[in-house]
């Protein structure tokens, strides 16, 4: 029988749920790496039990670990991640240019064909590629080196790139997103980069439609339609037919907030159904908690435009808390699974598509991220 | 030997306990401690002093005999009681730092 297997970086460390395939009792193994912020924790689709994790903190910097067995052990591997020539500058918030300097791994996407080979997204925006098991990392310099770097501006949670997500049916074709630059696409392998922002538009800077400068939270494809992309931005859910070359907004009726919609972190999409997305709506700008404290998830079968919120296991009064942008998750079993977690602590899973939820774990620190592996 | 006391978060991470001991050829500075340390413990490369420029990471301060050593040269020589194994070198993570 399928088995899953939950992987949840959290403020202060990594914590393992397994289930079986009904996914209904839960073994919870953690803290790994007890007092780190573990910013993402993701496994080989070639080899489910290599895990890499991001761990760092405040104290001591960056740390990389990887897993040959699940999670049972870990091994510390390289964590020099040195930007390539000279770094430059990029924009500060106040628009005065502000030298690149690495700060932490947002993100780490293991290769779809080989174990050993994965690509970090970081923070100051650039990304990085090991191809021997996270002995040694090198940048890939022409993302960072794009045309536009020099006047990339950080978002509110720094300059940060959070979204890698690799093609499976052109193996050379990458996407990632930066906030707050926008999204670029590669199709050579990471050599050369487009940025991928037409169709966006922000209101809040000074020429809203502008190739770069859009704040893209996350942005998630079907893996048997991959040049069709779903974009979570600051504001406006987005998606594109064309990978990424034309933009539409897909808001429809997601909840209003003060004249604007579709603000949140998260989006993915149902394992069958590739019509079939999630958003969690959250109040913006400054307050990012659920509208009116009901914590809402908001499924979309028509791939945007038409939402529908599902409600039952979530609370619905008093609930303030937020859902980031790497802490949704699917799986892929017959009936799909859907998972997220919270800066409060809960990771909610559904079993049925969203229908119904319940809390896997209600008390972890702060959810950062959330990733499910369908185990044979 | 030199006597090198670590925080929790780098025992852990090197898998040690207590202190380290730690042999230093040629003068006992920060730096010659440090190489030792990250040669014998290569995990904790880049958690003390950065890859790059090798300065202290902010949130981690040297201390030794009673001495705040954080913004001495990393090249000057350390206490005679460092050198001789009397007393420890401090490798402390600030009280702030965490979220």
């Amino acid at each position: 029988m399928s088995r899953v297997r939950v992987l949840v970086g959290t403020r202060k460390g990594a914590f393992i749920l397994e289930s079986d395939g009904k996914r209904e009792k839960w073994d919870i193994s953690g803290p790994h790496f007890a007092g780190w912020e573990m910013y993402h924790v993701k496994g080989s689709p070639v080899d489910p039990n290599r895990l890499y994790a991001s761990q760092c903190s405040g104290w001591f910097g960056q740390l990389i670990q990887r897993s040959n067995d699940g999670g049972k052990t870990w091994e510390p591997v390289d964590n020099k991640f040195v930007y390539d020539g000279v770094p430059g500058t990029h924009k500060w918030y106040d628009g005065t240019p502000h030298p690149w300097e690495f700060k932490r791994v947002w993100h780490l996407e293991p290769s779809l064909t080989d174990p050993d080979t994965v690509y970090a997204g970081v923070e100051d925006a650039a990304l990085f590629r090991t191809v021997d098991g996270g002995k040694s990392w090198q940048e890939l310099p022409g993302m960072r080196g794009h045309g536009t770097g020099s006047g990339w501006q950080p978002g509110a949670g720094g300059l940060g790139l959070h979204t890698i997500i690799l093609d499976p049916k052109e193996p050379k074709r990458i996407f990632i997103a930066i906030s707050a630059a926008g999204a670029f696409r590669s199709d050579d392998g990471g050599a050369t980069w487009k940025a991928i922002n037409r169709g966006l538009r922000s209101e809040y800077i000074p020429d809203p439609d502008a190739e770069v400068g859009h704040c893209v939270h996350h942005m998630a494809m079907h893996p048997s339609r991959p040049g069709v992309l779903f974009m979570q931005k600051h504001w406006d859910v987005l998606r594109s037919e064309n990978a990424g070359d034309l933009w539409k907004e897909v808001n429809g009726n997601l909840p209003d907030d003060t004249g604007k919609r579709g603000f949140g972190f998260v989006i993915d999409v149902h394992a069958h159904e590739p019509e079939t997305i999630y958003v969690v709506p959250i109040k913006s700008d400054s307050q990012h908690f659920p509208h009116e404290g009901k914590l809402r998830v908001y499924r979309s079968k028509t791939g945007g435009n038409e939402w529908e919120p599902l409600t039952k296991g979530l609370p619905q009064t008093d609930c303030y808390v937020n859902v980031l942008r790497d802490a949704m998750a699917i799986d892929s079993l017959d009936s799909c699974g859907v998972y997220f977690g919270t800066t409060g602590g809960q990771v909610y899973a559904s079993a049925d598509g969203g229908d119904r939820w319940n809390p896997i774990v209600r008390d972890l620190p702060a959810v950062l991220s959330v990733e499910v592996q369908t185990l044979a | 030997m030199i006597r090198v006391v670590l925080p929790a978060h780098l025992r852990t991470l090197a898998q040690v306990t207590g202190e380290v001991e730690i042999a230093v050829a040629g003068p006992v500075t920060q730096r010659a401690i440090l190489d030792a340390l990250e040669a014998r413990y290569p995990m904790l490369q880049g958690t003390i002093r950065d890859h790059v420029t090798q300065q202290r990471r902010a949130f981690v301060r040297f201390f030794a005999c009673q001495e705040d050593l954080s913004h001495e040269s990393p090249d000057a020589p350390l206490p005679d009681a460092v050198v001789s194994g009397a007393e420890p070198f401090l490798v402390v993570g600030a009280i702030a730092g965490g979220k």
